[in-house]
Protein backbone atom coordinates (compact mmCIF):
# COMPACT_ATOMS: atom_id res chain seq x y z
CA UNK A 1 0.00 0.00 0.00
CA UNK A 2 1.29 3.27 -1.13
CA UNK A 3 0.54 6.72 0.98
CA UNK A 4 -0.82 9.06 -1.51
CA UNK A 5 0.70 12.84 -0.58
CA UNK A 6 -2.15 15.41 -0.95
CA UNK A 7 -2.34 16.40 -4.72
CA UNK A 8 -1.04 19.46 -5.40
CA UNK A 9 -4.08 22.36 -6.09
CA UNK A 10 -4.86 22.47 -9.55
CA UNK A 11 -3.42 19.14 -10.48
CA UNK A 12 -5.82 16.65 -9.84
CA UNK A 13 -4.08 14.59 -13.33
CA UNK A 14 -1.05 14.05 -10.98
CA UNK A 15 -3.19 10.98 -9.57
CA UNK A 16 -3.97 9.26 -12.71
CA UNK A 17 -0.03 9.72 -13.59
CA UNK A 18 1.15 8.49 -9.93
CA UNK A 19 -1.13 5.42 -10.13
CA UNK A 20 0.33 4.65 -13.80
CA UNK A 21 3.51 4.86 -12.65
CA UNK A 22 2.79 2.63 -9.70
CA UNK A 23 1.54 -0.10 -11.99
CA UNK A 24 4.82 0.02 -14.20
CA UNK A 25 6.92 0.12 -11.51
CA UNK A 26 4.96 -2.75 -9.40
CA UNK A 27 4.84 -4.79 -12.33
CA UNK A 28 8.90 -4.50 -13.00
CA UNK A 29 7.61 -3.11 -16.51
CA UNK A 30 10.05 -0.07 -15.63
CA UNK A 31 12.84 -0.20 -12.85
CA UNK A 32 13.50 4.09 -13.35
CA UNK A 33 10.54 6.38 -13.78
CA UNK A 34 12.17 10.12 -14.59
CA UNK A 35 9.43 12.77 -13.92
CA UNK A 36 8.45 15.66 -11.87
CA UNK A 37 8.12 16.70 -8.31
CA UNK A 38 7.34 19.75 -6.75
CA UNK A 39 10.52 21.64 -6.24
CA UNK A 40 11.62 25.56 -4.82
CA UNK A 41 10.19 27.67 -7.65
CA UNK A 42 9.39 25.45 -10.21
CA UNK A 43 9.28 21.87 -10.27
CA UNK A 44 12.19 19.42 -10.73
CA UNK A 45 13.52 16.18 -12.26
CA UNK A 46 12.93 13.37 -10.06
CA UNK A 47 13.88 9.89 -10.59
CA UNK A 48 11.84 7.44 -8.67
CA UNK A 49 12.93 3.48 -8.37
CA UNK A 50 10.80 2.30 -5.85
CA UNK A 51 7.28 2.44 -5.60
CA UNK A 52 7.49 4.66 -2.23
CA UNK A 53 8.51 7.08 -3.71
CA UNK A 54 5.39 7.80 -6.84
CA UNK A 55 3.26 10.03 -4.93
CA UNK A 56 6.32 13.25 -5.54
CA UNK A 57 5.30 12.83 -8.71
CA UNK A 58 3.56 15.97 -10.60
CA UNK A 59 3.11 17.14 -14.08
CA UNK A 60 1.12 20.54 -15.57
CA UNK A 61 2.12 23.08 -17.89
CA UNK A 62 5.09 24.47 -15.53
CA UNK A 63 7.00 21.00 -16.08
CA UNK A 64 8.57 22.71 -19.83
CA UNK A 65 12.19 20.98 -19.10
CA UNK A 66 13.67 18.20 -21.17
CA UNK A 67 13.39 14.99 -19.39
CA UNK A 68 14.96 13.15 -22.45
CA UNK A 69 18.72 14.53 -21.75
CA UNK A 70 18.77 11.87 -18.90
CA UNK A 71 17.64 8.96 -21.25
CA UNK A 72 21.32 9.24 -22.89
CA UNK A 73 23.15 9.10 -20.01
CA UNK A 74 24.59 5.72 -19.39
CA UNK A 75 25.71 6.38 -15.68
CA UNK A 76 22.41 7.15 -14.65
CA UNK A 77 19.88 4.18 -17.21
CA UNK A 78 22.66 1.71 -17.77
CA UNK A 79 20.42 -1.49 -18.79
CA UNK A 80 17.63 -0.61 -16.86
CA UNK A 81 14.08 -0.19 -18.52
CA UNK A 82 13.22 3.34 -17.88
CA UNK A 83 9.50 5.05 -17.97
CA UNK A 84 9.27 8.84 -18.54
CA UNK A 85 7.22 11.23 -18.64
CA UNK A 86 8.17 13.85 -21.54
CA UNK A 87 6.80 17.21 -22.26
CA UNK A 88 6.07 18.49 -25.77
CA UNK A 89 9.10 18.62 -26.73
CA UNK A 90 10.85 15.80 -24.91
CA UNK A 91 8.30 14.14 -27.17
CA UNK A 92 10.24 15.43 -30.41
CA UNK A 93 13.80 14.86 -28.76
CA UNK A 94 13.12 10.81 -27.92
CA UNK A 95 11.85 10.78 -31.56
CA UNK A 96 15.23 12.32 -32.71
CA UNK A 97 17.06 10.07 -30.25
CA UNK A 98 15.41 6.58 -31.81
CA UNK A 99 16.18 8.10 -35.11
CA UNK A 100 19.66 8.20 -34.12
CA UNK A 101 20.11 5.00 -32.22
CA UNK A 102 20.59 6.60 -28.78
CA UNK A 103 17.78 4.66 -27.41
CA UNK A 104 15.52 2.05 -27.65
CA UNK A 105 11.68 1.82 -27.48
CA UNK A 106 11.73 -1.82 -26.11
CA UNK A 107 13.44 -0.50 -23.28
CA UNK A 108 11.27 2.67 -23.17
CA UNK A 109 7.74 3.62 -21.83
CA UNK A 110 7.11 6.98 -22.71
CA UNK A 111 3.85 8.50 -21.12
CA UNK A 112 2.66 12.24 -21.06
CA UNK A 113 -0.71 14.07 -20.00
CA UNK A 114 -2.58 15.94 -22.53
CA UNK A 115 -4.29 19.07 -22.34
CA UNK A 116 -7.72 16.82 -21.60
CA UNK A 117 -5.45 15.78 -18.65
CA UNK A 118 -5.70 12.42 -19.71
CA UNK A 119 -2.49 10.90 -19.15
CA UNK A 120 -1.13 9.05 -22.48
CA UNK A 121 1.18 5.88 -23.22
CA UNK A 122 2.90 5.39 -26.64
CA UNK A 123 3.66 2.10 -28.10
CA UNK A 124 5.22 3.36 -31.22
CA UNK A 125 7.02 6.14 -32.93
CA UNK A 126 4.17 6.72 -35.39
CA UNK A 127 1.58 7.55 -32.02
CA UNK A 128 4.58 9.92 -30.93
CA UNK A 129 4.34 11.83 -34.13
CA UNK A 130 0.24 11.93 -34.41
CA UNK A 131 0.26 13.38 -31.08
CA UNK A 132 3.18 15.90 -31.79
CA UNK A 133 0.60 16.75 -35.04
CA UNK A 134 -2.59 17.04 -33.10
CA UNK A 135 -1.24 18.48 -29.84
CA UNK A 136 -0.85 22.37 -29.10
CA UNK A 137 2.88 23.64 -29.75
CA UNK A 138 3.83 25.29 -26.75
CA UNK A 139 4.12 28.91 -27.14
CA UNK A 140 7.22 31.15 -25.55
CA UNK A 141 5.89 34.80 -25.14
CA UNK A 142 9.19 36.15 -24.37
CA UNK A 143 10.87 34.70 -26.93
CA UNK A 144 8.71 35.72 -29.82
CA UNK A 145 8.89 39.24 -28.77
CA UNK A 146 12.87 39.05 -28.77
CA UNK A 147 12.76 37.73 -32.29
CA UNK A 148 10.18 39.92 -33.88
CA UNK A 149 12.64 42.83 -31.75
CA UNK A 150 16.21 41.21 -33.43
CA UNK A 151 14.63 40.89 -36.99
CA UNK A 152 13.24 44.26 -36.92
CA UNK A 153 17.14 45.63 -35.92
CA UNK A 154 19.95 46.48 -38.72
CA UNK A 155 22.63 44.03 -38.86
CA UNK A 156 24.81 45.92 -37.04
CA UNK A 157 22.08 46.30 -34.18
CA UNK A 158 22.17 42.65 -34.13
CA UNK A 159 25.97 41.88 -34.19
CA UNK A 160 25.84 44.63 -31.37
CA UNK A 161 23.05 42.64 -29.55
CA UNK A 162 24.77 39.48 -29.72
CA UNK A 163 28.57 40.43 -29.02
CA UNK A 164 27.40 41.99 -25.96
CA UNK A 165 25.21 39.03 -24.69
CA UNK A 166 27.66 36.22 -25.49
CA UNK A 167 30.66 37.98 -23.77
CA UNK A 168 28.76 37.43 -20.42
CA UNK A 169 29.04 33.75 -21.48
CA UNK A 170 31.80 31.69 -18.83
CA UNK A 171 31.86 28.83 -20.81
CA UNK A 172 30.31 26.55 -18.25
CA UNK A 173 28.58 24.50 -21.00
CA UNK A 174 25.10 24.07 -18.71
CA UNK A 175 23.48 24.96 -22.16
CA UNK A 176 25.24 21.63 -23.93
CA UNK A 177 24.57 19.29 -20.42
CA UNK A 178 20.83 20.37 -20.93
CA UNK A 179 20.71 19.97 -24.26
CA UNK A 180 19.14 15.76 -24.85
CA UNK A 181 21.00 16.19 -28.48
CA UNK A 182 24.39 16.85 -27.02
CA UNK A 183 25.64 13.45 -26.54
CA UNK A 184 28.75 13.01 -28.29
CA UNK A 185 31.34 11.78 -25.79
CA UNK A 186 33.85 14.40 -26.95
CA UNK A 187 33.06 17.60 -27.91
CA UNK A 188 34.65 19.83 -30.18
CA UNK A 189 35.22 22.28 -27.37
CA UNK A 190 37.39 18.89 -25.30
CA UNK A 191 38.97 18.89 -28.68
CA UNK A 192 42.43 20.38 -29.29
CA UNK A 193 44.12 19.15 -32.35
CA UNK A 194 43.19 21.49 -33.54
CA UNK A 195 42.19 23.59 -31.44
CA UNK A 196 39.13 24.81 -33.35
CA UNK A 197 37.67 26.99 -30.11
CA UNK A 198 40.35 28.70 -27.96
CA UNK A 199 39.32 27.38 -24.61
CA UNK A 200 38.70 31.11 -22.61
CA UNK A 201 35.68 32.56 -22.11
CA UNK A 202 36.34 35.91 -25.04
CA UNK A 203 34.16 36.75 -26.83
CA UNK A 204 35.10 35.34 -29.74
CA UNK A 205 35.55 32.06 -28.75
CA UNK A 206 32.39 32.11 -26.92
CA UNK A 207 30.57 33.41 -30.60
CA UNK A 208 32.34 30.44 -31.94
CA UNK A 209 31.38 27.98 -28.96
CA UNK A 210 27.46 29.11 -29.81
CA UNK A 211 27.55 28.81 -33.53
CA UNK A 212 29.05 25.76 -33.13
CA UNK A 213 26.66 24.33 -30.91
CA UNK A 214 23.78 25.69 -33.21
CA UNK A 215 25.10 24.14 -35.90
CA UNK A 216 25.26 20.69 -34.65
CA UNK A 217 22.20 20.91 -33.69
CA UNK A 218 21.09 21.11 -37.43
CA UNK A 219 17.54 19.42 -38.32
CA UNK A 220 18.22 17.58 -34.62
CA UNK A 221 16.77 20.82 -32.05
CA UNK A 222 13.61 19.98 -31.10
CA UNK A 223 13.35 23.91 -30.16
CA UNK A 224 12.79 23.38 -26.57
CA UNK A 225 14.67 26.36 -25.25
CA UNK A 226 16.17 23.95 -22.78
CA UNK A 227 19.62 25.32 -23.31
CA UNK A 228 18.59 28.76 -23.05
CA UNK A 229 16.43 27.93 -19.49
CA UNK A 230 20.05 26.17 -18.25
CA UNK A 231 21.88 29.52 -18.72
CA UNK A 232 22.85 30.59 -15.28
CA UNK A 233 23.34 33.85 -17.07
CA UNK A 234 19.75 33.68 -18.84
CA UNK A 235 21.49 34.28 -22.09
CA UNK A 236 18.88 34.08 -24.97
CA UNK A 237 21.21 31.59 -27.04
CA UNK A 238 18.15 29.17 -27.35
CA UNK A 239 17.61 31.51 -30.28
CA UNK A 240 19.76 30.65 -32.34
CA UNK A 241 19.10 27.21 -31.84
CA UNK A 242 15.29 28.36 -32.83
CA UNK A 243 16.75 30.30 -35.41
CA UNK A 244 18.76 26.94 -37.23
CA UNK A 245 15.40 25.15 -37.19
CA UNK A 246 13.22 28.31 -38.73
CA UNK A 247 16.05 27.92 -41.14
CA UNK A 248 15.42 24.01 -41.86
CA UNK A 249 11.60 24.62 -42.29
CA UNK A 250 11.86 27.57 -44.55
CA UNK A 251 14.57 26.33 -46.92
CA UNK A 252 13.97 22.51 -47.11
CA UNK A 253 10.29 22.20 -46.55
CA UNK A 254 10.81 20.12 -43.29
CA UNK A 255 8.84 21.06 -40.40
CA UNK A 256 10.50 20.28 -37.02
CA UNK A 257 8.31 17.32 -36.27
CA UNK A 258 9.11 15.77 -39.88
CA UNK A 259 13.07 17.11 -39.50
CA UNK A 260 13.30 14.78 -35.62
CA UNK A 261 11.68 12.16 -36.82
CA UNK A 262 13.04 11.70 -40.52
CA UNK A 263 15.95 12.60 -42.54
CA UNK A 264 18.75 14.44 -41.64
CA UNK A 265 18.83 17.88 -42.92
CA UNK A 266 22.46 18.21 -43.50
CA UNK A 267 23.42 14.84 -44.62
CA UNK A 268 20.61 14.60 -47.45
CA UNK A 269 19.85 17.03 -50.04
CA UNK A 270 18.00 17.32 -52.95
CA UNK A 271 19.26 18.42 -56.43
CA UNK A 272 16.59 21.20 -56.96
CA UNK A 273 17.04 22.72 -53.25
CA UNK A 274 16.61 26.40 -53.64
CA UNK A 275 19.59 29.23 -53.07
CA UNK A 276 19.85 32.66 -54.00
CA UNK A 277 23.01 33.61 -52.94
CA UNK A 278 25.88 31.40 -54.90
CA UNK A 279 27.46 33.36 -57.95
CA UNK B 1 46.60 58.24 -48.55
CA UNK B 2 46.74 54.42 -49.63
CA UNK B 3 43.84 52.64 -50.61
CA UNK B 4 42.13 50.01 -48.28
CA UNK B 5 43.35 46.78 -50.24
CA UNK B 6 40.81 43.85 -48.93
CA UNK B 7 41.84 41.01 -47.75
CA UNK B 8 40.52 38.04 -49.77
CA UNK B 9 40.80 34.12 -48.53
CA UNK B 10 39.25 32.05 -51.48
CA UNK B 11 38.21 28.14 -50.14
CA UNK B 12 38.12 26.52 -53.46
CA UNK B 13 37.75 22.89 -54.39
CA UNK B 14 40.43 21.01 -55.91
CA UNK B 15 38.43 19.74 -58.91
CA UNK B 16 36.84 22.79 -61.02
CA UNK B 17 37.59 26.05 -59.27
CA UNK B 18 40.88 25.69 -58.48
CA UNK B 19 41.35 24.34 -62.07
CA UNK B 20 39.49 27.33 -62.73
CA UNK B 21 41.34 29.68 -61.25
CA UNK B 22 44.54 27.45 -63.22
CA UNK B 23 42.71 28.26 -66.63
CA UNK B 24 42.88 32.14 -65.84
CA UNK B 25 46.07 32.20 -65.12
CA UNK B 26 47.20 30.19 -68.32
CA UNK B 27 44.53 32.10 -70.13
CA UNK B 28 46.68 35.61 -69.02
CA UNK B 29 43.81 36.90 -67.57
CA UNK B 30 44.60 39.78 -65.47
CA UNK B 31 42.78 40.06 -62.33
CA UNK B 32 42.98 41.12 -58.89
CA UNK B 33 45.63 39.97 -56.49
CA UNK B 34 44.08 40.78 -52.97
CA UNK B 35 42.74 36.63 -53.03
CA UNK B 36 44.75 34.01 -51.56
CA UNK B 37 43.88 30.34 -52.06
CA UNK B 38 43.24 27.84 -50.32
CA UNK B 39 42.66 24.29 -52.03
CA UNK B 40 40.40 22.08 -50.94
CA UNK B 41 39.67 18.24 -52.11
CA UNK B 42 35.40 19.75 -52.24
CA UNK B 43 33.64 21.77 -51.42
CA UNK B 44 31.90 19.28 -48.93
CA UNK B 45 35.18 19.41 -46.90
CA UNK B 46 34.93 22.96 -46.22
CA UNK B 47 34.23 23.23 -42.42
CA UNK B 48 32.16 26.81 -41.78
CA UNK B 49 35.42 27.24 -38.35
CA UNK B 50 37.72 27.55 -41.84
CA UNK B 51 35.37 30.70 -42.60
CA UNK B 52 35.54 32.02 -39.28
CA UNK B 53 38.73 31.76 -38.44
CA UNK B 54 39.55 33.39 -41.43
CA UNK B 55 37.64 36.29 -40.42
CA UNK B 56 39.43 36.03 -37.24
CA UNK B 57 42.69 35.97 -38.64
CA UNK B 58 42.37 39.14 -40.78
CA UNK B 59 40.49 38.28 -43.59
CA UNK B 60 37.90 40.84 -44.69
CA UNK B 61 36.63 38.90 -47.33
CA UNK B 62 35.88 35.05 -48.27
CA UNK B 63 35.23 33.61 -51.42
CA UNK B 64 33.92 29.99 -51.38
CA UNK B 65 33.54 27.75 -54.51
CA UNK B 66 33.43 24.67 -56.11
CA UNK B 67 32.05 22.80 -58.92
CA UNK B 68 28.36 23.44 -60.85
CA UNK B 69 25.56 21.28 -59.29
CA UNK B 70 25.69 17.66 -60.71
CA UNK B 71 29.23 18.30 -61.66
CA UNK B 72 31.25 17.20 -58.30
CA UNK B 73 33.79 14.93 -58.29
CA UNK B 74 32.48 12.48 -55.54
CA UNK B 75 28.75 12.81 -56.87
CA UNK B 76 27.30 14.81 -53.78
CA UNK B 77 29.47 17.20 -51.95
CA UNK B 78 28.54 20.02 -53.30
CA UNK B 79 25.11 19.48 -52.96
CA UNK B 80 25.75 19.01 -49.15
CA UNK B 81 28.34 21.86 -48.91
CA UNK B 82 24.82 23.92 -50.36
CA UNK B 83 22.55 22.55 -47.67
CA UNK B 84 25.17 23.73 -44.99
CA UNK B 85 25.53 27.50 -46.27
CA UNK B 86 22.12 27.91 -46.44
CA UNK B 87 21.70 27.12 -42.65
CA UNK B 88 24.99 28.77 -42.07
CA UNK B 89 24.32 31.84 -43.72
CA UNK B 90 21.02 32.28 -42.44
CA UNK B 91 22.18 31.85 -38.67
CA UNK B 92 25.57 34.30 -39.38
CA UNK B 93 22.92 37.07 -40.84
CA UNK B 94 20.84 36.33 -37.31
CA UNK B 95 23.46 37.00 -35.10
CA UNK B 96 24.75 40.10 -37.27
CA UNK B 97 27.60 39.08 -38.93
CA UNK B 98 28.36 40.04 -42.40
CA UNK B 99 27.01 37.68 -44.65
CA UNK B 100 27.88 39.82 -47.69
CA UNK B 101 31.75 39.54 -47.19
CA UNK B 102 31.32 36.00 -48.21
CA UNK B 103 30.99 35.15 -51.72
CA UNK B 104 29.51 31.82 -52.98
CA UNK B 105 29.87 30.59 -55.93
CA UNK B 106 30.13 27.98 -58.65
CA UNK B 107 33.44 28.19 -61.16
CA UNK B 108 33.74 24.81 -63.34
CA UNK B 109 37.09 24.14 -64.77
CA UNK B 110 36.48 25.84 -68.06
CA UNK B 111 35.35 28.77 -66.47
CA UNK B 112 38.76 31.03 -66.20
CA UNK B 113 36.92 34.51 -67.02
CA UNK B 114 33.62 33.67 -64.54
CA UNK B 115 36.79 33.08 -61.85
CA UNK B 116 38.25 36.25 -62.67
CA UNK B 117 35.05 38.08 -62.65
CA UNK B 118 34.20 36.73 -59.14
CA UNK B 119 37.42 37.87 -57.32
CA UNK B 120 36.98 40.90 -58.88
CA UNK B 121 33.33 41.65 -58.00
CA UNK B 122 33.80 40.61 -54.79
CA UNK B 123 37.21 42.43 -54.22
CA UNK B 124 35.21 45.24 -55.08
CA UNK B 125 32.40 44.67 -52.74
CA UNK B 126 34.58 44.17 -50.03
CA UNK B 127 36.31 47.49 -50.59
CA UNK B 128 33.31 49.41 -50.56
CA UNK B 129 32.27 47.83 -47.25
CA UNK B 130 35.56 48.41 -45.75
CA UNK B 131 37.89 46.17 -43.09
CA UNK B 132 36.06 43.87 -41.35
CA UNK B 133 37.37 45.34 -37.79
CA UNK B 134 34.13 44.81 -36.10
CA UNK B 135 34.59 40.76 -35.69
CA UNK B 136 38.48 40.96 -35.34
CA UNK B 137 37.17 42.89 -31.90
CA UNK B 138 35.55 40.52 -30.32
CA UNK B 139 38.62 38.46 -31.59
CA UNK B 140 41.05 40.21 -30.26
CA UNK B 141 41.48 39.17 -26.06
CA UNK B 142 43.96 41.25 -24.43
CA UNK B 143 42.28 44.37 -25.47
CA UNK B 144 39.07 43.40 -24.19
CA UNK B 145 40.23 42.46 -20.70
CA UNK B 146 40.36 45.01 -18.37
CA UNK B 147 43.26 46.86 -18.32
CA UNK B 148 43.45 47.77 -14.57
CA UNK B 149 44.08 43.53 -14.38
CA UNK B 150 47.03 44.00 -16.56
CA UNK B 151 48.03 47.21 -14.47
CA UNK B 152 47.42 44.98 -11.04
CA UNK B 153 49.35 41.83 -12.55
CA UNK B 154 52.24 44.73 -13.14
CA UNK B 155 52.72 45.79 -9.82
CA UNK B 156 52.30 41.92 -8.58
CA UNK B 157 55.44 41.54 -10.62
CA UNK B 158 57.30 44.54 -9.17
CA UNK B 159 56.95 44.28 -5.92
CA UNK B 160 57.62 40.40 -6.26
CA UNK B 161 60.92 41.67 -8.19
CA UNK B 162 61.49 44.27 -5.25
CA UNK B 163 61.28 41.96 -2.70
Amino acid sequence: MIEKKPAIAGNSFSGELQKTANELLQSGEVELFIGYEEGTRFPRPCFIASTDEVGKLIFDDRCTGNLAVYLTRKDLIGDKKVGITASYFALRSILRLLTEHQIQLDKLVVLTVSAEKEVIRFATTDDITAYLQTAPIPVREDDKALIEKLNAMSREERWEFWSAELSKCFKCYACRAACPMCYCTKCIVEENRPQWIQPWASTLANIEWHINRAMHMTGRCADCGACGAACPLGLPIHLLSHQIVQEVTDNFALDVNQAVSGDNALSTFKPEDKENFIK
Amino acid sequence: MSEFEPKIVAFVCNWCTYAGADLTGTSRIKYASNVKIVRFPCTGRIDFMLLLKAFAEGADGIIVSGCHPNDCHYTSGNFHARRRWVIFRGLLNFMGIDVNRIQFSWVSAAEGAKWADVVNGTVTTIRELGPYTEYRKAADYLVQQDKSIIDGQEALIKSVSSL
